[in-house]
């Protein structure tokens, strides 16, 4: 059998793969905050929460009313999407005059009202959601099988990680966004809403965390807890990427879920805390991020 | 000036004589480590508006830094507490010298991320007893004279430790140091731009900070008994927070008002409630962001005409 450094080739391949799987959820979820911050300015630390619910939307919308993955898959977005406009209505708005670490403390109340409401609704432990009957099994690429499953997963994130980019960067509509995010007032007096445009973007982002959510269901435990530490975990991707880049957010998220696999193989004790060491290096060698402006 | 001085006067009455009222001692020496844990974050987001997101790191290391010398190398009491201060200190200077280098958010999210590796680590390695923690540390005896081991003596020591880090917060935002640093906090540009080390005055702050968090984290594990994942954990450092906001951050009573309410309501509440406790804890999060800014004791202060410490 082929090895690399005494480590199994299939091994090595395998981890990577699933590195892979971790680092679409990575990018889905950073990307979200990136868009967030760039225009509204505030961390959202309710991110693991809003991706949690969308697990749970899809795992209720399931087992209670029936709707199969594919329709959970554009409807939990939505819903939670929806909270999030509501929950930047109610609350966000009136905290862009203060300083931004208020965003940042109200976002996280909010993710300890989402994951305690569903704590004491579901319980702490994990549910499981089936694999969609059309994803099953998986193909044979010779040295390992590869669930249809998890390249699906791939496969979804990366476009719509393409498509947001194409969104933002390409379009009229990302134009506007963009130079909001430049000056607000400056596009407010060619009158263009902002405010309207600021509740939407939240809204989009949080409804990128819950697709994620979704996508995740069927490959881990739906649990009210699952989005506490990935949460960290992303706030890590972003800071490396470079707070508020599209591109730095995606590439990012990608790389460090592929780095995070490889650790798997090499030394196991340090995959869970990789990512936060990459960014203390970053930090010191390049302090705005691989893809960040200096401010 | 006259009113600040009654209040400390009654508030030290109540506390030498609390024990006598029928309050569990056990359940006020938690008070009062918390209510340190929260003076000492206070000096850092208080008084130079640096928010750190992970000070259960150094909570949390120290505490079981203190239990397992304690426990597994028979070392005594204070040599106990002086190691897991000396960790955190350590850790305070790691951390701090990487996120001081940033403002604002980002700093709350490094120290967020490397608190999160502390965590981790005390995850895996052998000495922390993993998911279990480390349970049955002693108290021992205050050099090898005074028996810990009651508590209401156990009580007066740590009352009496309170006693000195409060008024060590005190002398220092009073002394020149901490002058610069509430320059810092007012406009750090300005306060660069008249020639302070801004980077080296909020370094030392912070390991200030981290290393009387790891004070409080020390008497925690000797009073409890034990140290858990969850000492050192994210939780815990929202906990810290809330119990600083909701006081009033920027005063000098208010993290101590704040971690009363808090750890009273998590002990009275989790019994009642259940898991709702967290959902209560996060709304009143959300109401001290929205509209109590300046949290109780910012509120009494201002409503009697005093100004801000």
């Amino acid at each position: 059998m082929t090895t690399v450094f005494g480590v199994p080739l299939p091994a090595i391949l395998g981890q990577l793969m699933l590195g892979l799987v971790n680092g679409s959820f990575y990018a889905l979820l950073s990307l979200g905050l990136a868009v967030i911050f760039g225009l509204l300015g505030v961390v959202n630390f309710a991110h693991g929460a809003f991706y949690m619910l969308g697990a749970f939307a899809a795992y209720i919308g399931l087992q209670v009313l029936g709707i199969n993955y594919w329709w959970a898959l554009l409807l939990a977005p939505l819903t939670v999407g929806l909270l999030g406009v509501l929950i930047e209505r109610l609350f966000l708005r009136h905290l862009y005059q203060v300083e931004p670490v208020y965003g940042l403390l109200l976002t996280f109340g909010i993710a300890l009202i989402a994951e305690g409401v569903m704590r004491s609704l579901f319980g702490a432990s994990g549910k499981s959601y089936p694999v969609p009957p059309l994803l099953q099994g998986g193909f044979n690429l010779g040295f390992m099988m590869l669930p249809i499953y998890r390249a699906w997963v791939v496969l979804a994130s990366v476009t719509v990680c393409g498509l947001t980019w194409f969104l933002i960067e390409r379009t009229r509509l990302g134009a506007r966004l963009r130079a909001a995010t430049e000056n607000a007032r400056l596009v407010q007096a060619f009158g263009i809403n902002v405010p309207v445009m600021v509740m939407c973007t939240y809204g989009a982002g949080v409804a990128l965390a819950a697709l994620a959510g979704v996508l995740a269901a069927p490959v881990i435990q739906v649990s009210p807890l699952m989005g506490s530490s990935l949460v960290i975990v992303v706030f890590a991707v972003v800071v490396i990427g470079g707070m508020g880049s599209i591109v730095g957010a995606i590439v990012s998220g990608l790389l460090l879920g592929l780095i995070e696999g490889l650790t798997k193989v090499v030394y196991p004790e340090a995959s869970n805390i990789v990512v936060f060491i990459i960014m203390a290096v970053v930090l010191i060698w390049r302090p705005a991020g691989l893809f960040g402006k200096e401010p | 000036m006259r009113a600040e001085i009654a209040v400390y006067v009654v508030l030290a009455v109540l506390a030498l004589i609390a024990p006598f009222l029928g309050l569990y001692p056990v359940f006020l020496m938690n008070l009062l480590c918390f209510a340190m844990f929260a003076c000492a974050f206070n000096l850092l987001l208080g008084f130079t508006k640096m928010l750190s997101f992970g000070h259960a790191a150094y909570f949390g290391a120290s505490a079981y830094i203190t239990g397992w010398l304690v426990t597994a190398h028979g070392w005594g009491t204070l040599e106990g507490i002086l190691g897991g201060v000396a960790v955190s200190m350590l850790l305070g200077v790691v951390i701090g010298a990487i996120a001081v280098r940033r403002q604002g958010i980002y700093f709350a999210m490094i120290t967020l991320a490397l608190a999160q590796v502390v965590y981790f680590v005390c995850l895996q390695a052998q000495f922390t007893g993993g998911e279990n923690g480390l349970q049955g540390i002693p108290r021992g005896s205050l050099l090898g004279l005074l028996s810990l081991g009651n508590d209401r003596t156990m009580y007066y020591f740590v009352l009496a430790i309170f006693v000195a880090v409060f008024s060590f917060i005190r002398r220092i935002v009073h002394s020149p140091f901490g002058q610069v640093l509430k320059a810092i906090r007012a406009n750090e540009p300005r306060a660069v731009s008249l020639g302070y080390k801004v980077d080296r005055y909020k370094l030392t702050a912070f390991v200030l900070s981290a290393s009387l968090a790891g004070l409080a984290g020390s008497l925690k594990a000797l009073v409890l008994g034990f140290a858990t994942l969850s000492d050192v954990s994210q939780g815990n450092s929202g906990e810290v927070i809330l119990m600083t906001l909701l006081g009033g951050s920027g005063t000098f009573l208010g993290p101590v008002v704040g971690a009363n309410v808090v750890v009273t309501l998590q002990e009275y509440l989790s019994d009642l409630v259940g898991s709702w406790v967290s959902v209560i804890i996060g709304a009143i999060f959300v109401v001290c962001v929205m509209i109590f800014r300046r949290g109780i004791v910012g509120e009494i202060q201002r409503r009697f005409g005093q100004r801000p410490d």
